[in-house]
């Protein structure tokens, strides 16, 4: 994935409010539990239980997940494209913990 | 990070900010000063040569620097400190915009009140004014001592139980300003924001009136959809208002215009479909201890429903 920033990726999680659903190592608050916590997210196997886990597959997820996963609880986020890639590098970025 | 939260405390925009901010830069400076001078006196008795050394010791230095000094610089500062702020103890007109603001454990109950005090608008954690007049705030308190804290607007002030405190804010220019409780109210305190949002005030006159057609409309149709009879029957409406329709909860915020709120969770979270179900969800795990529960009993379509239709609410 050319030119993703996971710092980028971060500020763009803090802004639109991932961890209001989602516990993201790097994100010390809020800490959400109503989604799956996404720590250490490059050694995960599947995305939603269903797609394989790679970067451009998680950066459309992402942006619209009920388009990729129909009845997906996650819905499209208010994110463009290359911030959904930079989210993508700051995920795999923090490992497993 | 939000828009205007957490507040910058030095960078007023409006007249009783401005002066706040001026006296406490200058403040600061002759604090600055006065320990500059006095590690440097301290030097020349510890290290200077012995003519410096016997002046620094006579009493005429302490006369001086010890007593003239202070009294006269500190009645000269408190002279010119208090004309700076005069504005902030303005008899209040009484033709400016009044908005009622209740400090809640941990939230904001905000109400506009038309001509003769009473709410005709009701809203939570966000207030609408407009630039470039001063507003003046009700402020109230619910449960224990809060304090409204808008730094960019004007100073503290406390929200007492059983006493109503008035103050005034402005702001110069359209924007966004954040603000704070700033005085521990318990639990999540940290976690009680709100947004000011000053707009031109033409703008500010149609959103007024909107909300005021808004508030009037009666039999709002509940049952639209999905969300809306969630609404109702999983408890929503025994907490949350919304103007028009069967939910008349007054424990919580009032939902009425939640669509266009810019924050959720009382000014800590931005407003989206997804912040919306996490709240939804699990808000204990965002705002721990704040009294709304969380609805782990929702399927993802029923979160995602609710959450369409609390958008709607405009």
């Amino acid at each position: 994935m050319p030119l993703a920033s996971a710092e980028r990726g971060k500020a763009a999680i803090v802004r639109v409010g991932c961890a209001s659903c989602h516990t993201i190592a790097g994100i010390d608050w809020p800490r959400g539990r109503t989604g799956p916590e996404l720590d250490g997210f490059a050694g995960r196997g599947l995305i939603a239980g269903r797609l394989p886990n790679r970067p451009e597959i998680l950066a459309a997820y992402v942006r619209d997940a009920p388009a990729l996963v129909p009845g997906s609880a996650m819905p499209a986020m208010p994110v463009s494209e290359s911030e959904a890639r930079d989210i993508v590098a700051f995920l795999y970025q923090t490992g497993s913990r | 990070m939000l828009d205007g939260w957490p507040p910058p405390i030095l960078d007023p925009a409006g007249p009783y900010a401005s002066g706040i901010a001026l006296l406490g830069w200058v403040l600061f400076a002759m604090g600055g000063l006065v320990v500059l001078v006095v590690l440097a006196a301290l030097y020349v008795a510890l290290f200077g040569k012995g003519e410096l050394q016997r002046k620094l010791g006579g009493t005429r230095l302490i006369w001086i620097a010890g007593i003239a000094f202070p009294l006269i610089v500190l009645t000269a500062l408190l002279v010119w400190g208090l004309a700076l702020t005069r504005n902030l103890s303005d008899p209040i007109r009484g033709d400016e915009l009044r908005i009622r603001v209740t400090g809640e454990m941990w939230w904001w109950r905000v109400a506009y009140l038309d001509g003769r005090g009473e709410p005709v608008i009701h809203d939570a954690n966000e207030l609408h004014i407009p630039a470039g007049q001063p507003v003046v705030l009700e402020l109230d308190s619910a449960d224990v001592i809060h304090s409204f804290w808008v730094p960019r607007l004007s100073g503290k002030l406390d929200m007492i139980p059983g006493r109503r405190n008035l103050m005034r804010i402005q702001a110069d220019q359209p924007g966004v300003y954040g603000g704070q409780c700033a005085e521990y109210c318990g639990g999540p305190h940290a976690l009680m924001g709100l947004t000011v949002a000053a707009h031109a005030p033409a703008d500010f006159r149609r959103l007024i009136r909107a909300r005021l057609a808004r508030e009037r409309t009666s039999a709002v149709a509940t049952n639209a959809g999905q969300g809306g009879r969630l609404f109702a029957s999983a408890g929503c409406a025994a907490c949350h208002r919304i103007a028009g329709t069967s939910a008349n909860g007054l424990a919580g915020p009032d939902l009425t215009f939640v669509g266009n709120r810019r924050t959720l969770g009382a000014g800590i979270l931005p407003n989206n479909r997804g912040t919306m179900m996490g709240w939804i969800g699990n808000s204990q795990a965002i705002k721990p201890n704040n009294r709304m529960p969380p609805y782990t009993v929702l399927s993802g379509e029923e979160l995602t429903a609710l959450a369409a239709y609390l958008e709607a609410q405009k």
